[in-house]
């Protein structure tokens, strides 16, 4: 048995610890929000966050969670009131959407870190993730919206 | 006309069993659409579904039920615009629900239930607009008979009907129950584009929401109860067959329940995805590699250099190529490559099957429902009817799950055979790599010249490369006379005014299976025409943008995105040091697309592309929003086939297994990107595929610029440039 708090909840869950924190997030504990894209840490679909830390949880086991706070897509906020939700809803950033969970999940974890991020500091913070629908230019003005945003005051 | 006929409702999934007619109207554009409506009122009463693309509840809400799957390209947003806009519904109303497989949702052009060609928006527009004009009717009706007035002398407005004169408003909702007991209408009459109030609007997608708070649900979120999951070892050589497996140690690992043989390998079934795959890494097969073992892209590509020598089929003739060549003032020749190239989807094939004794039930993300049905059946030896398909959200598709033949789902289907139970098939990124159903590798050899004046005389072209549509059901409709379109599209159409013209197709064949990849044909035509018609402005001594003006006087459309991008771009204006420009003009899919890139090479050779500017010209359009959003998705897919993407054999084994040997354009290599829309009013053209074609020669084209040196070869690397 493992146990850690996922978005603010305890959680346990009787699977081989080895096992990548991203197949316990969506099969033994059913959020599917986060994704499998490479299986290598290549793409950044899985990202989530480990302590407010951006991880990738595909190649992050569980046994290295125990007792610690992991955060998905579906504890960035309730609601859709993340600022960075808010911003890639008003500038229609998804389009398969399939990446978008990890790109939303890196984007938090950088505007914690940077609240007004230049481009470059986001080209960096951002290259682990990819689209292939190519949102890059919508995900680059959605992070300096959502910056916007929550020095206004909109931050959670 | 009116034909009447009886037909069991099998369209609407969530809605009560009961009776329809099937009704096929003729409308004034002349088009037969066949629709399924109510017989009678009889449970009806708790949705209004006039026929099999919009139901309209108690609740307000309007339900589109779009037939085409969502991949990105925001068809799930621009068929429910269409419909609304006839429907005159309030937009903040309007829901989409992904269509049941129904020959009623066939494409109107394919004849099966499909998404592809860029066409889905163009194909279906009138079918929307006829279906909620007829809706629309019907609420007058309903709403004119509560009245006793005249339907004539009632209107719409934003999910109401309205009656003037006597100042009475009902809303949609209020009136569904009873329209659903009137008659449809057989006639309708369609909104002047003057009075569209959606069409046109940049109006935000429909599908945003759920695809920023993970909610959405793609093939591989599906889960339904009992269900297993399976990942299948398949041959390291296309064509390859197992000839013994020993799973002892596969069973050994916790949770794995199965393994068995399928016709495309060995197949792990687990409890979870996880102890599958631990499973199949324990699996001991011994394969018959079969003809392919010994495949090398370098024998391969010598063999094409070879065929590009000798005569082909002719695609394309204008007056006599080889004396125009003989007779040119200045010539040049060039020879082209390009790689085989994996879709790469964020989300990796996979398959939901739920086989019972008479039925099958199939989640997945496709672009096929109908040949994926029939597939479906054909292996669990059921009727075609017995089968349905849900079909999720796609984590991308760029035309790698409309396959032909149906593998993923076939495939899948025989291990849920074998599994006794629902079972998912999963897919890695490295089973997804190898999997096979690339673009395919193509040589052209191109030979060209100009008069004394520098104007070019002649174009000599040979295409080398396997046929995407040789030996599956589509050739009957796009090989003709041994060459298949999709091999010489963008090529031989060829648009500039050269009087001596020849293009040459020369068919491959071997074992790496190949499919369209977004843009199909104008992936590598439009880098090779677009790269060399700037090398004949070279020779010439002409401008590149200006050669292309003369050449293309007699061709508006293209004329019209070329001086567009001129303008918008600043064409001719200084630059900073060290960058080049490049413009590339190619029409795709009925669409006309203009690019200029602005590129810099650093001494280390790394090429960065800093901006591109794009005029794109689709004739009347539903979604600026959404034409722009896929135009820089296109610049960016191709820009990643343009840097780096490379699929390569040897010994019959593909040397790419995961994005870090088949990177793709992040964040940081991502350019600016400004989307200008030509504003007409000609017949709609394809968007979602329209961007790629472009960026590849535009980008070679600005490294001319830069360096003078010219890109040949795809991916870019400037070690082998010329």
């Amino acid at each position: 048995m493992t146990s850690f708090n996922l978005n603010g909840k305890p959680v346990s869950v009787e699977v081989d610890p080895s096992t990548p924190l991203l197949w316990v997030i969506r099969e033994s504990l059913g959020l599917t929000g986060t994704k499998f894209g490479c299986g290598m840490a290549l793409c950044g679909a899985c990202t989530v966050h480990l302590e407010g830390e951006a991880i990738r949880s595909c190649i992050t086991s569980l046994s290295e969670v125990a007792g610690k706070r992991v955060t998905t897509i579906e504890g960035l906020s309730p609601d859709l009131t993340h600022p960075l939700q808010r911003a890639w809803i008003e500038l229609d950033v998804p389009q398969c959407g399939y990446c978008q969970s990890g790109q939303l999940m890196s984007a938090a974890a950088l505007l914690k870190e940077t609240a007004n991020p230049s481009d470059e500091v986001i080209d960096k913070a951002m290259s682990g993730n990819i689209c292939r629908c190519g949102t890059y230019p919508r995900i680059r003005r959605a992070i300096h919206r959502a910056a916007e945003m929550a020095a206004k005051g909109g931050a959670q | 006309m009116t034909q009447l006929g009886e037909s069991r409702q099998s369209a609407l999934a969530e809605m009560p069993r009961r009776e329809f007619l099937k009704l096929t109207v003729t409308l004034s554009g002349g088009l037969l659409i066949g629709f399924h409506f109510p017989a009678s009122g009889e449970e009806t009463t708790k949705v209004f579904a006039p026929n099999a693309f919009v139901r309209i509840g108690r609740d307000e809400l309007v339900t589109v039920i779009v037939n085409h799957s969502e991949m990105g390209q925001g068809i799930y947003t621009a068929l429910p615009t269409i419909l609304a806009d006839e429907l005159d519904a309030d937009w903040t109303k309007v829901r989409f629900q992904s269509a049941p497989v129904d020959p009623v949702y066939n494409h109107p052009a394919f004849g099966t239930q499909a998404t592809g060609g860029s066409s889905s928006t163009w194909a279906s527009f009138d079918q929307f607009r006829k279906a909620g004009a007829m809706a629309r009717a019907m609420l007058i009706a309903a709403a004119a008979q509560q009245w006793g007035v005249e339907a004539a002398s009632c209107r719409t407005e934003n999910g109401n009907v309205i009656h003037g004169a006597s100042n009475q408003r009902l809303s949609y909702g209020q009136l569904a129950e009873k329209a659903a007991g009137l008659a449809p209408p057989q006639q309708v009459t369609l909104k002047e584009p003057k009075d569209y109030k959606l069409i046109g609007k940049p109006l935000k997608r429909l599908d945003t929401s759920e695809k920023t708070n993970g909610k959405a649900i793609f093939g591989i979120d599906v889960h339904t109860p009992g269900m297993l999951v399976a990942v299948v070892a398949r041959s390291p050589v296309f064509g390859g067959k197992v000839v013994k497996f020993d799973a002892t140690e596969a069973m050994k690992i916790a949770g794995v329940c199965k393994v068995v043989q399928v016709p495309s390998g060995v197949a792990v079934i687990a409890e979870r995805f996880w102890p599958a795959k631990m499973g199949r890494e324990k699996l001991n097969i011994t394969w018959d590699e079969g003809p392919m073992a010994n495949f090398s892209t370098e024998s391969q590509r010598k063999q094409y250099m070879e065929m590009a020598g000798q005569a082909g089929l002719v695609a394309r003739k204008e007056g006599d190529a080889a004396s125009a060549l003989a007779s040119a003032a200045k010539k040049v020749r060039a020879a082209y490559e390009v790689p085989y190239l994996s879709h790469a989807m964020m989300e990796p094939l996979n398959c939901t099957v739920d086989l019972r004794g008479d039925h099958c039930e199939i989640w997945t993300g496709t672009q096929f429902q109908t040949i994926d049905r029939a597939a479906a059946a054909e292996v669990a030896g059921l009727k075609p009817e017995q089968v349905k398909i849900h079909t999720t959200f796609l984590g991308g598709g760029f035309g790698r799950r409309a396959n032909p033949v149906s593998d993923f789902v076939r495939e899948a289907v025989h291990v849920a055979k074998a599994a006794g139970a629902p079972v998912k098939v999963m897919w890695t990124r490295e089973d997804d790599m190898h999997g096979g159903y690339y673009r395919p590798m193509y040589y052209h050899a191109v030979e060209g010249g100009v008069d004394a004046q520098g104007n070019p005389l002649v174009w000599f072209h040979h295409i080398v490369g396997q046929s995407i549509a040789a030996g599956t059901p589509f050739a009957a409709m796009m090989v003709k006379d041994g060459i298949d379109g999709t091999s010489v599209e963008g090529a031989a159409d060829l648009p500039y005014a050269i009087p001596n013209i020849r293009v040459e197709s020369h068919e491959t064949k071997n074992g790496v299976p190949v499919l369209w990849l977004r843009s199909v044909g104008h992936t590598h035509t439009a880098f090779v025409t677009e790269t060399f018609v700037d090398e004949l402005a070279a020779l010439g001594g002409k401008d590149p943008v200006a050669l292309r003006r003369t050449l293309l006087a007699q061709s508006p459309r293209n004329l019209g995105v070329l001086e567009l991008v001129a303008e918008k771009s600043g064409w001719g204006k200084p630059m900073p040091a060290g960058r080049g420009r490049g413009v590339a003009v190619h029409a795709s899919f009925q669409s006309f697309n203009a690019q200029v890139a602005e590129v810099s090479v650093d001494s280390g050779g790394n090429v960065r592309v800093h901006r591109v500017v794009c005029a794109v010209d689709c004739g009347r359009y539903v979604n600026p929003n959404i034409i722009e959003a896929q135009m820089e998705s296109g610049i960016i897919f191709g820009l990643s086939a343009a840097l780096y993407g490379e699929l390569t054999f040897n010994k019959g084994r593909l040397q790419q297994d995961n994005f870090d040997d088949y990177p793709v354009v992040k964040m940081d290599a991502s350019p600016a990107i400004e989307v200008h829309i030509v504003q007409n009013n000609e017949k709609s053209g394809g968007i979602g595929e329209v961007g790629v074609p472009c960026i590849a020669p535009a980008v070679a084209n600005a490294i001319f610029a830069a360096t003078g040196k010219r890109v040949r070869k795809l991916p870019i690397r400037m070690s082998e440039v010329v």
